[in-house]
């Protein structure tokens, strides 16, 4: 993975200092509220419902053991002692003080790490495919792309006072496990008469108005790719609109003005930037390249692995993917034990994982949009070893895309802009589905719920979501059906009138009998959904 | 009742304007009647609070009860959370907020 | 006697990073200067005006201002940068909600003189300035970024 230079690290001390400046102006009164805000966004620190929470930065996912501990020494001692993982690959800790934020930083700092620009209006943590660089059928590793666009992002002087927030995603294969079609911009890594570049989608969002990114630009070679993206920021930049939040970002700009006529100005303005010599060498992309090379696995381990524990078999067959180097594996950790708190994990928790991936993983771990942790390189003779640490530590619920698997925002009971809880919706819903084989009869089920419209619980990508309102004080649920993340992306749809809590439960209930009810051999939940339709749906929730 | 509350500005805890200062307890809390806004500009403007603002309550035996179920969970604590929240021991605490 | 069409920009900016003499013309507005540029030599942009449309005339100005109406928009970084990236040698003045925090990363993008609604700290100022020594892109100033320095 990345290691800072002197140039990186410079960076990111002198942006703590910058930020103790500010603290101290804010606290002496210097600063106002209203101008500090943007400033502390800037450096991940919201004002939340109980306190400032504080998203401290998980480029592309990408997570050293190291690094880890550095996590769970921030929730012992400036938090309550855990942290929870987001839908952007990032952790959040709910508990900071303003005064600490300074010293937080400062620590993170000494482990290569940040919270810069995990909110504002400016280009947030680029995220990738939790499986890059084990995966067998990238084009290449995304990572080094997304941390080029990391450090072109990084304090842009000219992107960071934008209309909206700007996230980007990066994958390079053709499965899509970032949800890369809803961003703001994605790439897709191809490679085409053997130049490797991008394919360029933007638009794409959940929120108020969600929508799938249009394809912008067919091929942007590795050389052509920041001034590209500088153009295509600048456009934005320019014409996005600031009279209203909820019309800001950009995919409400290609919308309005078409993909095509986004196209052209983006064109336009690229042929100008080009010029000016912003693209690094090939040569600074090939020394990030170089630092992601594949660890030295062993690759003489043996391949077999022995099932005859059936818990662990379980947890194998449900958990653990191939790697693309045989005899190792790809493992999650699931963060969402039945009764637990989506994507929420202990300071023990994070230390646990972090030895195990010193121990066994090579010192990398990975955080997924799906709030889970993957050890991306486990030499199978080791698996059972890993399981039997992560089982003891309530880390090895066997429910990777099962329908307990559930993403699910902080909610109500964190978030001042929440509208219902999240989190008991889920885990009534883990304890409707308790059972283990039902779920893995239900098989793959991408579950999702989003306290507001706001959907950071990606609600609209679920093959089934959920939205909590608010319905004259009280919380209440829309279901919504057939949403995907993936390649093939779509979204949601809106069954009907809301439910109570417990009403909802019982309606995702009818669902999921309905499908057992009309599936075919080897169908999904979400290609019954689209083979039968629905109607057929709607009918099983309402009558 | 109206209830004045914010956020303590170097900490962030969640405070309630008492009549005299700020309190962490919802208890301590007072009817600000209609003098909540130029209160709040007040103690905002000397930095004794961040971000003030005035929510609807009802007086109550047990002392004051926030109209929305969003101001009581933020009263007390996350849900999901007993541990963590200002009346930890407190068996009936979760059902006040919902 | 008063020229409706030309801004009022109130004195002198407090803060200007040139060594040439400022100049003492008012400035026009855009639409003003497009439909009869006259003898103009300093234009003001305002925040959803189109800098592009200066391109043509650059050689003969000798200020163009940039109004940011509210610290938060955004738009006067790009007008900034497009300017000094088609050859815009005169001075570039951010006016308006311009506070400490944002100064650096308009100097980055190409502004050399400001009129700040507010008065600025100049300690506050100081320290900003000189905090950055790395920076990770090439922008409008003659900084050059992190990945020039590694590999030259």
């Amino acid at each position: 993975m990345y290691r800072y230079d002197e140039y990186d690290q410079s960076a990111v001390d002198a942006r703590v200092e910058e930020f103790r400046d500010q603290v101290a102006r804010r606290l002496s009164g210097q600063l106002t509220e209203d101008q500090f805000k943007p400033l502390r966004l800037m450096n991940g620190l919201y004002l939340q419902l109980h306190a400032y929470m504080l998203r401290v930065a998980v480029p592309y996912g990408t997570v050293s053991s190291r690094q880890m501990r550095m996590l769970g020494h921030i929730a012992r001692r400036y938090d309550r002692g855990y942290g929870h993982f987001t839908t952007r690959q990032n952790i959040q800790f709910n508990w900071i003080k303003l005064e600490d934020a300074p010293d937080i930083l400062a620590e993170l700092a000494t482990v290569e790490m940040h919270a810069i620009q995990t909110s504002g209006n400016c280009i947030r943590n680029i995220s990738a495919d939790q499986f890059a660089g084990a995966a067998a059928d990238e084009v290449a590793d995304p990572r080094p792309w997304a941390e080029l666009l990391r450090q072109w992002s990084t304090f842009h002087p000219e992107f960071s006072y934008l209309p909206r927030k700007f996230k980007i995603a990066v994958i390079a294969a053709d499965e899509d496990r970032a949800a890369m079609r809803l961003h703001d911009i994605g790439l897709k890594l191809v490679e085409r008469d053997g130049v490797l570049g991008a394919e360029v989608y933007a638009g794409g969002g959940m929120g108020r108005t969600p929508m799938v990114a249009p394809l912008i630009r067919d091929f942007v070679p590795a050389d052509d790719l920041l001034s590209y993206l500088e153009a295509a920021l600048r456009v934005y930049n320019r014409y996005g609109r600031r009279d209203n939040i909820y019309k800001a970002r950009i995919k409400i700009l290609i919308h309005e003005i078409g993909a095509d006529a986004y196209r052209a100005q983006v064109e336009d303005e690229f042929a100008a930037v080009k010029a000016l010599g912003i693209d690094p060498p090939a040569a600074e992309l090939a020394r990030i390249t170089e630092m992601f090379a594949l660890p030295p696995l062993d690759r003489q381990a043996p391949d077999a692995v022995d099932r005859s524990d059936p818990d662990f078999a379980v947890w194998l067959d449900q958990n653990v993917r191939p790697h693309k180097v045989p005899n190792h594996a790809v493992v999650t950790v699931s963060l969402k034990p039945a009764g637990g708190i989506p994507g929420d994990a202990s300071a023990d928790q994070i230390d646990l994982m972090a030895d195990l991936a010193e121990r066994y993983g090579h010192d990398e771990l990975r955080v997924t949009h799906a709030q889970n942790i993957v050890l991306p390189h486990v030499a199978k003779r080791d698996l059972h070893a890993v399981w039997t640490a992560l089982a003891a530590a309530g880390l090895a619920e066997a429910n990777l895309d099962l329908i307990s698997d559930i993403i699910a925002c902080p909610g109500l009971d964190y978030c001042s802009l929440a509208n219902a809880r999240s989190i008991p919706l889920a885990q009534k819903i883990q304890a409707r589905f308790a059972e283990p084989e039902r779920q893995r009869d239900l098989g793959e089920l991408k579950l999702k719920i989003s306290g507001c419209i706001n959907a950071c619980g990606h609600h609209h990508a679920g093959h089934i979501g959920v939205l909590g309102v608010d319905r004259k004080g009280v919380e209440n649920f829309q279901l919504l059906l057939g949403g995907s993340g993936a390649e093939d992306a779509s979204l949601g749809r809106i069954a009907g009138p809301g439910f109570s809590e417990d009403g909802v439960v019982d309606a995702i209930e009818r669902v999921t009998d309905r499908y057992l009810a009309v599936r075919e051999d080897g169908e999904r939940f979400l290609d019954t959904y689209r083979r039968v339709g629905f109607e057929t749906f709607k009918e099983a929730i309402y009558g | 009742m109206k209830l004045l509350t914010g956020n303590d500005l170097a900490s962030g805890d969640v405070v309630w304007w008492t009549g005299q200062g700020w309190s962490r307890h919802l208890g301590d809390a007072v009817d600000v009647g209609h003098d909540g806004e130029a209160l709040a500009r007040a103690e905002e403007g000397a930095r004794r609070v961040n971000v003030p603002y005035v929510i609807e309550a009802t007086a109550t035996p047990d002392g004051p009860r926030p109209a929305h179920i969003k101001d009581r969970i933020r009263a007390l604590g996350p849900t999901v959370r007993p541990d963590l929240s200002l009346k930890p021991a407190d068996p009936a605490a979760g059902a006040w907020v919902i | 006697m008063a020229d409706p069409d030309q801004a009022d920009i109130g004195g002198e900016p407090s803060l200007r990073f040139r060594d040439d003499e400022p100049s003492d013309e008012p400035a026009v507005t855009l639409d003003s200067f497009l439909t009869d540029p006259g003898n103009a030599t300093a234009v003001r942009i305002e925040a959803g005006d189109d800098a592009r449309a200066l391109l043509p005339h650059l050689a003969r100005l000798s200020l163009v201002e940039v109004s940011f109406p509210s610290f938060r928009d955004g738009r006067g970084y790009s007008a900034a940068r497009v300017l000094r990236e088609a050859g815009y040698a005169g001075e570039l003045r951010a006016a308006g909600d311009v506070l400490v925090d944002q100064l650096p990363l308009m100097r980055r993008c190409g502004f050399d003189s400001f009129a700040p609604e507010a008065e600025i700290d100049a300690d506050a100022l100081a320290r900003a300035l000189e905090r950055h020594e790395v920076r990770y892109q090439r922008a409008a100033d003659a900084a050059l970024p992190a990945w020039r320095l590694r590999h030259g």
